[in-house]
């Protein structure tokens, strides 16, 4: 009898790459509701035009690269870089901005490189990044959380801002987010215990954003529990963030906000589980793991406090892309055998 | 005397696989005979090393037991006749190896008689009478091999070095899935593995650490029979020398390097072997086959192998005469159940993929695995997900491993210790993008040493041509010299002997510094995973 050739490994686990890339979705459930419970159609039209938008020109690229096309869409990574960055951009945001948005992250910082597995920069966070420096006033104008969720803009103010021009008095519905206030305002030489009595934090402590970094938490907890991604990005991200911000809180708690504010505002949450966690663009090894992650959260930080811009989570994603090919170098575990401390 | 609380180690990395053991276990061992078969298949080379001396002709009758081969120094070793009859060719047949490659086999045609030769070697009963070299002799005239896979010249392994022996390590782990042939063995012959250590522990004697010198057999704690056999038959001989000790069922705890580790807590240094740190690591098979061929007498020409997988109507495990060509097993394991699947020699992780089944059982041969031919999912990009290096037992890379082999990085390669990958495949397995990963590094492994190999002719022929070079250089100059001396109205001509010494000198420093250039050679793989 006469067999077919093959060589070993016979069997493969139940690992699959769509199959992680699903989880993520699944993952970013919690975190998608609470902001359309926020934003309405802000976020049904982000989302909508992300991912036609990415899909669209994925595809387009796989065609003019002559690469096979379904296989790629089914892996779902492409899914996943749409539906983040149509969470991190405003909501609302005009159709040509998440256009150049996607042009960035699918083709500049994916297919240029060569595609899936070859980016050495997160193309979200490229996509992100190259927006925020091109429109800073449409990047940071957010709408302010509930006053522009379904019961105050309906369907067609919302086509209209997208598609056309923004809705009149839009900037009745925008508002400073709290990075960003606090920030101007401690320029201006206000305390934050002041700050923090004014819109939008009204004394309240705790305002949308917090609840929307909680949900991301969840979502992060729970692919760590699925084992999609591990602790130690997470930790070393949260941890750089909370320890500088506590010394420089204990110092002077009217100049520097407290690491609760830090952790629970801004990207804080989807970087540390969701954008600084993409294997392909991060140190490979654990410790090389833990130093990247760790000089994003200290990065983040000294963004937001001496930077000229509220948040710095994409700035510092990238820069740290940068040095992941040479953390892995140097971060090698030690191999049985070898000398030296395993 | 045995215990079972002894502190075990863990290692880093491996797995947790669906066993398929037990489809092979529920019935006792069947004897298979060759008598009766149109022919046997003995391939001359059946370890790894070098060729034994065919002593037979074509038209010779053979015995059962009877030399075939014979030996040159521990390196090589006999092969023996697994039953009696005639030696009908010696000539190339496809052999179960990786390379799909022939070799040259001698071929027997049972004569149904199945006769002892009458000069089987002497039984040495009393084995503590003899000296270590008398007993390794035994052990490499019986053709051992190490019966775990890796087959390693047995007597070769038990060569004392420098270093004393204080651990004994018997590998009864057999991690990969599908595989039970030293499960059966230790159910049932757990006397003999026992019998087979304390000849081990015998040639070792005169080399013992002063603190002392103990064995442990590491078994997986998912043969509770097994363990319990041994057991019982330990407690019996009252040695205290041996325990036994269940192990977690964690693949590839098998490996040699790997158990080890388990059992110790130690760590072979890189491109070292065992006994440089005063252990030794022999399968429960191989000690087996040393009591036979120590205590009866009795070369190694019959074997336990698996049958199983799904491909199979009765899988269970056979005691098979080398040689006997493959299909034969399964005929009498019922036959196969369905059309189109994959036969493979070993377990599903590190075996051979087999291109028929007229290819013999040789001493590598632990297993027969018909399974249906899984196709595996298209290989997606590497997304650098880590879950390779998690997994890894010698935390290598295997991601950053794959980028260097496919880029032919051969020095990125080496400096990401791909030398030290024992292809365990456990990061194929996990491989969400499921690239066959192993597959690129045993390619990278070939190519790096064809490099080196081209690198020390280029250096030899370098320094051949340098020392051209320097030789026609010196004969002009000495030409110019002599010219001068002749000039001077000198006659006496240089003495030429002094020359030729000279000669020699300087293409014995050449050649040296080709040597001392050349890199250390790879370490020899004698480790595969049981
Ligand atoms: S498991 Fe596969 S996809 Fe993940 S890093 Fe390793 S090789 Fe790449
Ligand atoms: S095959 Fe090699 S690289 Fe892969 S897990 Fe095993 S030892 Fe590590």
């Amino acid at each position: 009898m006469i067999f077919g050739a093959r060589t070993s490994t016979f069997i493969t686990g139940t690992n699959h790459l769509s199959q992680l890339m699903l989880q993520v979705i699944y993952a970013l459930v919690p975190a998608t509701l609470v902001v359309l419970y926020f934003f309405g159609w802000g976020l049904v039209s982000n989302l909508l035009l992300s991912l036609i938008f990415a899909l669209g020109l994925e595809a387009s690229f796989l065609k003019l690269r002559q690469r096979p096309i379904s296989p790629a869409l089914q892996d779902l990574s492409i899914t996943v870089t749409a539906w983040l960055l149509a969470l991190a951009l405003p909501p609302y945001a005009p159709w040509w901005l998440i256009l150049v948005a996607m042009l960035f992250a699918v083709i500049i910082a994916k297919h240029l490189y060569g595609g899936l597995g070859y980016n050495p920069f997160n193309p979200a966070m490229v996509g992100y990044a190259a927006v925020l420096v091109s429109f800073p006033l449409q990047m940071t104008l957010w709408p302010a959380p509930l006053q522009s969720g379904f019961g105050n803009i309906d369907f067609i103010q919302a086509l209209q801002s997208v598609f056309a021009s923004p809705i009149p008095r839009w900037d009745a519905y925008t508002q400073a987010t709290p990075l960003d206030h606090a920030k101007v305002n401690l320029g201006l030489g206000k305390t934050l215990a002041e700050i923090f009595q004014q819109p939008p934090f009204n004394g309240l402590g705790s305002p949308p954003i917090a609840v929307v970094n909680l949900a991301y938490l969840l979502g992060g907890l729970w692919l760590i529990y699925k084992r999609v991604i591990s602790w130690h990005i997470p930790s070393a991200m949260l941890g750089a963030i909370a320890v500088l911000a506590g010394i420089f809180w204990l110092i002077n708690p009217n100049q520097y906000p407290s690491p609760a504010f830090h952790l629970f505002s801004g990207a804080t949450m989807l970087g540390a589980f969701f954008i600084a966690t993409d294997p392909v663009t991060a140190s490979t090894t654990l410790r090389g793991k833990l130093i990247y992650a760790a000089g994003i959260g200290g990065l983040v930080w000294v963004i937001r406090t001496w930077g000229s811009y509220p948040d710095g989570v994409a700035f510092a994603v990238l820069f740290m892309n940068m040095t992941a090919p040479l953390l892995d170098q140097y971060t090698q575990p030690r191999v049985y055998g070898k000398r030296g401390k395993r | 005397m045995s215990t079972l609380t002894n502190k075990l180690w863990r290692n880093h990395g491996g797995l947790h696989l669906p066993e398929h053991k037990t489809i092979s276990t529920q019935q006792p061992v069947q004897c298979l005979s060759a008598a009766n078969l149109p022919e046997l298949v003995i391939p001359l080379l059946q370890h790894a090393r070098f060729y034994p001396e065919p002593v037979v002709k074509v038209g010779n009758n053979v015995y059962k037991g009877q030399a075939l081969a014979k030996a040159k120094g521990y390196s090589s070793l006999p092969i023996h006749a697994s039953t009696s009859g005639q030696i009908i060719a010696i000539e190339p047949r496809p052999i179960p190896h990786l390379s799909g490659l022939n070799d040259t086999c001698i071929i027997l045609k049972p004569d149904g008689l199945d006769t002892w030769t009458p000069e089987r070697l002497e039984p040495l009963a009393n084995y503590t009478d003899y000296t270590a070299e008398r007993l390794r002799q035994r052990i490499c005239g019986a053709g051992i091999v190490g019966l775990g896979g890796a087959v390693f010249p047995a007597a070769l392994k038990l060569e004392t070095q420098g270093t004393a022996l204080h651990t004994l390590i018997i590998n009864g782990a057999e991690c990969e899935p599908y595989i039970t042939c030293d499960d059966m063995l230790m159910r049932e012959k757990a006397q003999e593995i026992i019998a087979g250590i304390q000849i081990i522990l015998h040639i070792f004697h005169e080399h013992t650490d002063p603190k002392g010198l103990h064995c442990l057999i590491g078994i997986e704690d998912n043969k509770p029979e097994a363990l319990q056999a041994m057991q019982q038959t330990l407690a019996h001989s009252q040695d205290s020398r041996i325990q036994v000790v269940a192990i977690p069922t964690i693949y590839p705890s098998g490996g040699e390097k790997q158990l080890i580790h388990i059992l110790t807590g130690r760590e072979v240094p890189s491109g070292q072997r065992p006994l440089n740190v005063g252990i030794l690591c022999h399968n429960v098979a191989t000690t087996r086959a040393i009591y036979r061929a120590v205590v009866l007498g009795e070369p190694l020409i019959s074997r336990y192998v698996t049958i199983t997988g799904s491909g199979i109507k009765a899988p269970q495990n056979v005691e098979v005469p080398l040689g006997m060509p493959i299909k034969h097993l399964i005929a009498a394991a019922g036959g196969y159940t369905q059309h189109q699947p994959a036969l493979v020699m070993g377990g599903p992780m590190m075996g051979i993929n087999l291109a028929n089944d007229t290819l013999p059982v040789v001493k590598a041969t632990n297993c027969i695995l018909v399974e249906a031919a899984i196709q595996p999912p298209p290989a997606l990009p590497c997304i650098r997900c880590g879950k390779c290096a998690d997994v890894c037992p010698v935390s290598l890379l295997p991601q950053q491993l794959y980028w260097h082999a496919r880029a032919r990085h051969l020095d990125a390669l080496e400096h990401h210790h791909l030398f030290d990958c024992i292809e365990c495949g456990c990061c194929s397995y996990v491989c969400p993008s499921h690239i066959p990963l192993v597959d690129y590094y045993r390619f990278a492994k070939g190519e790096v040493l064809k490099q080196r190999e081209t690198q020390e002719k280029a250096e030899l022929a370098r320094a051949r041509h340098e020392f051209r070079q320097e030789r026609l250089e010196r004969l002009k100059r000495e030409k110019a010299e002599k010219l001068a001396q002749h000039k001077k109205a000198s006659q006496e001509p240089t003495a030429p002997s002094s020359e030729v010494d000279s000669k020699k000198v300087a293409i014995q420093a050449a050649l040296d510094r080709v040597k001392a250039k050349k890199s250390p050679a790879p370490s020899v793989s004698e480790d595969k995973p049981a």
